[in-house]
């Protein structure tokens, strides 16, 4: 699968209340309005302009703090076709691969601001069109792989009868 | 090869040996979700096809953050919560009950379990010993549906702090050094064996505070031995173990890194906007007037730091100028700190009390910050926005700073206060 799209940067340490604001707490239940504020944040510029496809690039320890898998859920729902990022925290790391989130882990010093950018999962590979630029991406473990090739946790689930097919 | 906290744990419910970097199918003791995370859980619960949750009277549901619920659309999550609940026989904490993870310790986690929790302050049960982790809502519809979840075992630091904290310093000054010292991603991915005399000496409150922020520097549990002081907790509780697994770390257990920390030097200690490791003593900090001043939260709204502050602030008054608002942990909490009159010095000295639960914590209601507002909270986190407003800025102490603060209406030296 390609993904193809354009680079939005952001900076360190982007956390959970950057992309679904604890003030938009009554909006848990109303995902496809709380996407409309999807990282509002740390860029207001961002969620009225992100395009289908389009890479969240951020820096390092992207995702840290709250376990809401809500936060990756809208950045999926915005359209956003993968994040690329210097480190993810734990949390946010799990919780995008159970929503079928791409998470890719690279040194995003090398993608600027509105980079035309491609990825090749089969193939493990970042391209950077702008910069004419490729980046391997590192091979998963497996359990993880097996869940995002299913379509996150929920398709698993179900493809395997009701049970993790992870032992 | 000697065992970790996590691998003897972790191997206790895989059914075979696990060690650092293995994955396992592991069986789960405990479960439980909050009222932001719940219903987005019962949802996935409910798409996965369950309609059943085996266990169901280890599995809770924690109405919390928004408690009593300000808006409609949070009553509406609420009662999709109860009926869940009453559908499947899972335990409901009403509003008011208390923070998920304070009650969990006063009531149901146990030395050894494996809990998981649609929150990522889950944590705090490593204060028991309980390979305590956060995880997001499918996780837990899985852990609910299954009982069962998949854990990558971790790699282990261990924090060794000894000698005595000085006066006015607490474990939350020690854990907030902590974290200034590795960094908020300092141990991703990893365990901490929290140990040595320092800890050791702390009470059980103390002990949750340190448990409850192993998240923030990224960890998936803050582990603390059980002891004589674990001990006596699980009694006072009404659940001193029969029998107690086997939980102490073997003596050749490899351990990825080890610090060392010096109690004894260390100062009250703030984190500063907007990152939790961004930290400083109270001696290179800025005395900021301050407008607002929380104290409570899953990391310091204990018994045990209500007196700390009422300490304090008994006799004394909050600066014109400067507000404080204090939530209690638990119902428990509310009751005792009621029975010790405690609630009296707060509102006598000024301060709000109110209801138990999360409160101002997440900007959800109950002390939501202005712009250009300056709080000084005793919670865990200070990311920019998270008491409601992008346009403030958060503090996060220890309750006697935030009690010294409250009097003074800048940021105090709470040595200068404790008596
Ligand atoms: S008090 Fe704050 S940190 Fe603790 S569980 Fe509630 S919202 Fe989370």
């Amino acid at each position: 699968m390609k993904l193809t799209g354009k680079a939005w940067k952001f900076g360190d340490g982007i956390s959970t209340d950057h992309i679904a604001p604890g003030r938009l707490f009554h909006l848990r239940s109303n995902l496809p309005e709380l996407a409309k504020h999807v990282l509002e944040d740390a860029r207001a510029d961002f969620a009225p302009n992100v395009k289908p496809g389009d890479f969240v690039v951020g820096g390092r320890n992207f995702g840290q703090g709250s376990s809401r898998e809500h936060a990756p859920t809208i950045i999926k729902m915005a359209g956003v076709s993968a994040v690329l990022a210097k480190s993810v925290a734990r949390i946010f790391y799990r919780n995008a691969i159970n929503v079928g989130l791409p998470v890719i882990i690279m040194d995003t010093d090398r993608i600027s601001e509105g980079d035309q950018i491609e990825v090749d999962l089969a193939e493990g590979v970042v391209l950077n069109r702008t910069q004419g630029t490729t980046h391997a991406i590192p091979p998963l473990p497996l359990t993880m792989r097996k869940i995002l090739s299913d379509g996150g946790l929920v398709e698993h689930i179900k493809k395997h009868g009701g049970k993790l097919g992870l032992d | 090869m000697g065992k970790t906290i996590s691998e003897k744990i972790l191997s206790a419910h895989a059914g075979y040996a696990v060690k650092a970097n293995d994955i396992a199918v592991v069986d789960v003791d405990l479960a439980y979700v909050q009222d932001g995370t719940g219903p987005l859980t019962v949802r996935q619960f409910k798409t996965m096809g369950f309609t059943a949750v085996p266990n169901a009277s280890r599995r809770m549901i924690y109405l919390d953050h928004a408690s009593p619920s300000p808006r409609r659309e949070l009553s509406n999550d609420h009662k999709f919560l109860r009926d869940f609940a009453r559908e499947t026989g899972v335990i409901l904490s009403e509003i008011g009950w208390g923070i998920s993870h304070v009650v969990a310790l006063e009531k149901y986690v146990n030395p050894g379990d494996v809990v998981v929790g649609a929150d990522s302050h889950t944590c705090t049960g490593g204060a028991l010993c309980a390979f305590a982790t956060g995880m997001g809502s499918t996780d837990i519809a899985v852990a609910f549906g299954l009982g069962k979840t998949w854990l990558r075992c971790p790699e282990t630091f261990k924090m060794r702090a000894e000698g005595r904290l000085p006066k006015g310093v607490y474990s939350k000054d020690l854990m907030l050094h902590f974290i200034g010292l590795i960094g908020a991603e300092g141990a991703n991915y990893k365990a901490v064996e929290f140990s040595g005399s320092a800890i050791r000496a702390l009470t059980m409150d103390a002990r949750a505070t340190m448990s409850n922020m192993a998240v923030e520097c990224g960890a998936k549990v803050g582990l603390i031995g059980i002891d004589d002081v674990s001990l006596a907790w699980l009694k006072l509780h009404g659940r001193a173990p029969k029998q107690l697994p086997d939980l102490e770390p073997d003596r050749d257990a490899v351990y990825e890194r080890v610090i060392e920390i010096d109690a004894e030097k260390l100062k009250p200690t703030l984190s500063c906007p907007h990152f939790v490791d961004n930290t400083r003593t109270i001696d290179d900090v800025e005395r900021v007037r301050v407008d607002q001043v929380f104290l409570g939260t899953s990391t310091n709204g204990r018994i045990e730091d209500l007196r700390i502050a009422a300490d304090i602030l008994k006799g004394r008054t909050v600066k014109p100028g400067t507000r404080l608002i204090v939530t209690p942990g638990s119902r428990e909490i509310y009751a005792q700190a009621a029975q010790e009159g405690l609630l009296q010095v707060f509102v006598d000295a000024g301060g709000v009390v109110t209801g138990p639960g999360c409160g101002a914590c997440v900007g959800v209601h109950e002390g939501i910050l202005g712009d250009g507002e300056v709080c000084v909270a005793t919670q865990n986190r200070n990311f920019c926005g998270r008491m409601g407003n992008p346009n403030a800025s958060i503090y996060l102490a220890s309750p006697a700073l935030a009690a010294a603060t409250a009097i003074e209406g800048r940021i105090a030296d709470p040595r200068d206060h404790v008596k």
